[in-house]
């Protein structure tokens, strides 16, 4: 098995803020990512595709065809917008780390699967250099 | 779907590789410059890997506020700018290799109340790094 693994980044801005919470309490649980007009970072996105290389061309996939997936499902929903209100697969939840890493995850794993060559293995999402989180599928 | 979080920290300490029922010929000749009498500083990197349910509340595997508190509290503040050999206890009967700092590091961590520990890196320099995830399979 061969993991390959391309790197994007896109900048973005959002907030921390749950309805459910007084004000108080959403200062108190989520501090500055409380802010009321948000906050931005360069998000660095590292999406590795398991498989074998097709013999014929010795690729687990194209990577432009990758490039593309990624353009089409990340960045032009991501790049430059406010995530809590310009990305509907966001809509109504906390955009945490963790949260945009499973978002990811389920945007990409569809349009790489679907192609029968590669599976999605993991998407790794840096908010800071200092902060990833890695999201693998099921029982991985 | 699983997801792991990885936060990064930073401290700078000092060591000695010296093990006292050697002769320092011996020592110098297992550990190199390592073992020189007066010990040697490193700016140590470590990557502290948690995993877990997401809160729906929150968005959050754990509060990132708690995670650096805990560390702060359980490694930081007896690890950064000391020498490891006299000012950390667990080092005056263990060599403290970077394998070492490791398993005391994740024995300190892995009480953390508010997600499971995974795993913990640790690099000595940007040419040494460590993983561990603990003794048993229950991190596999």
């Amino acid at each position: 098995m061969i993991y390959l693994t391309r790197k994007v980044e896109f900048s973005a801005s959002h907030l921390y803020h749950n309805p459910d919470f007084s004000p108080e309490e959403n200062r108190r649980v989520f501090g500055k990512c409380n802010n009321p007009h948000g906050h931005g970072h360069n998000y660095v996105l590292e999406v590795t595709v398991a498989g074998e290389p097709d013999p014929r061309t010795g690729m687990v996939l194209d990577l432009k065809e990758l490039k593309d997936i990624l353009q089409r499902e990340i960045l032009d929903r991501m790049d430059h917008r406010f995530l809590n209100y310009e990305v509907p697969e966001l809509a109504g939840k906390i955009p945490t780390t963790e949260t945009i890493a499973m978002t990811i995850w389920q945007l990409l794993e569809p349009s790489i699967n679907h192609r029968g060559q590669g599976t999605l293995h993991r998407v790794r999402l840096y908010e800071t250099p200092d902060l990833f989180v890695d999201c693998t599928g099921n029982g991985q | 779907m699983k997801l792991v979080l990885h936060r990064r920290y930073r401290f700078s300490a000092s060591h000695r590789l010296h093990q006292a029922a050697w002769p320092q010929q011996e020592n110098l000749r297992v550990y190199g410059k390592c073992a020189n009498e007066h010990g040697h500083g490193h700016n140590y990197v470590l990557d502290v890997s948690v995993t877990g349910p997401v809160d729906p509340a929150t968005g959050m595997i754990t509060n990132l506020a708690d995670l650096d508190a805990y560390i702060g509290q359980h490694v930081l503040a007896e690890f950064d700018h000391v020498y490891l050999n006299q000012d950390v206890p667990a080092f005056r009967s263990l060599i403290p290799t970077a394998e070492n700092i490791c398993r005391v590091i994740f024995d300190r961590l892995r009480g953390y109340p508010h997600a499971q520990l995974a795993s913990i890196g640790l690099e000595e320099t940007g040419a040494n790094s460590f993983e561990y995830a603990g003794e048993s399979r229950e991190n596999a």
